[in-house]
């Protein structure tokens, strides 16, 4: 049932995702260029997201001790701001900026047939099997 | 390359995605990150791999279903081959290292008020903003 529910739902992410702009790199690009091409349409997608997910989360955990098909909630646990973190997200936000392609961004716009998608999520892939080795240690097949 | 400001558009796509994050969690106990997703699909496989593999075909089979039901979508790509793999290349270690994306780290992780996905966020915003401000406007890449 899980993976239905999960099929499901990535159907809404998806259809979201295209529907907003995200899935569109010259949209997200604009964004960034407010000395240039701004677009803001991205400040409506993050903050109507941010306000669904806000509510929505609130009413799930305030009415739920557990997911409805999973024994409990997986929610991240690690609590500490480091090097790591912030030097991840400078990394990420050079490249986002660079194509426009976000990793959720990405995934949807593989519908649209583009051959810069195709690269772009073909190297992200190679991308996150690289930064699992340089942070895990030299096996890259070695589970985390 | 110009794009038009569409904000009913995106304020109904941002919705679905606020929606989508809620209804994982809700149903499956996970947050709806791309970058964690799609990590458990590479080897070493997590065992779990199987609603990752479904919540990644639905993410690319909704806008096809969207576009044979006669609608469109928007879709402009101005950037070459290389710089898009380049640009993959980059994005793949950094939210390896980062620990999320926009959707991990921007809607799910802000929303519950996490302060490292806060801090992440305004991090990667920013370094977005300069990434773009230097690639468009200095002209050190031209």
């Amino acid at each position: 049932m899980k993976n239905v529910t999960a099929l499901l739902t990535g159907l809404v992410f998806g259809l979201g995702i295209a529907l907003s702009g995200m899935a569109n790199p010259a949209k997200v690009i604009n964004f960034f260029d407010i000395f240039g091409t701004f677009d803001p349409s991205l400040l409506v997608v993050m903050v109507s997201a941010l306000i669904t997910t806000f509510i929505g989360y609130k009413i799930v955990f305030g009415k739920n001790a557990a997911p409805l098909f999973e024994p409990k909630f997986s929610i991240p646990t690690k609590r500490t701001i480091d090097t790591s973190l912030i030097g991840g997200s400078i990394v990420f936000g050079i490249g986002w900026g660079i194509s426009g392609f976000c990793p959720g961004g990405a995934i949807p716009a593989i519908s649209f047939g583009g051959t810069g998608t195709l690269a772009f999520i073909g190297a992200m892939l190679l991308g996150l099997v690289i930064g699992r080795s340089l942070m895990h240690g030299k096996n890259i097949f070695a589970r985390p | 390359m110009e794009t038009q400001f569409t904000p009913l558009l995106s304020l109904a796509g941002g919705i679905l995605i606020g929606l989508s994050a809620v209804l994982l969690m809700w149903l499956n106990g996970r947050i709806a990150g791309m970058t964690g997703i799609l990590a458990g699909l590479l080897p070493p496989f997590e065992p779990d791999w199987h609603w990752r593999a479904a919540f990644t075909a639905g993410a690319i089979v909704a806008p096809l279903m969207w576009i044979a039901g006669g609608n469109s979508i928007d879709f402009q790509n101005p950037v070459s081959l290389g710089a898009s793999a380049i640009s993959g290349l980059i994005v793949g270690i950094g939210v390896t290292f980062g620990g999320g994306c926009t959707s991990g780290h921007g809607v799910c992780g802000m929303a519950r008020l996490s302060p490292r996905s806060i801090t992440a966020t305004i991090t990667f915003m920013i370094s977005t903003f300069v990434s773009v401000y230097l690639i468009r406007h200095s002209g050190f890449l031209s």
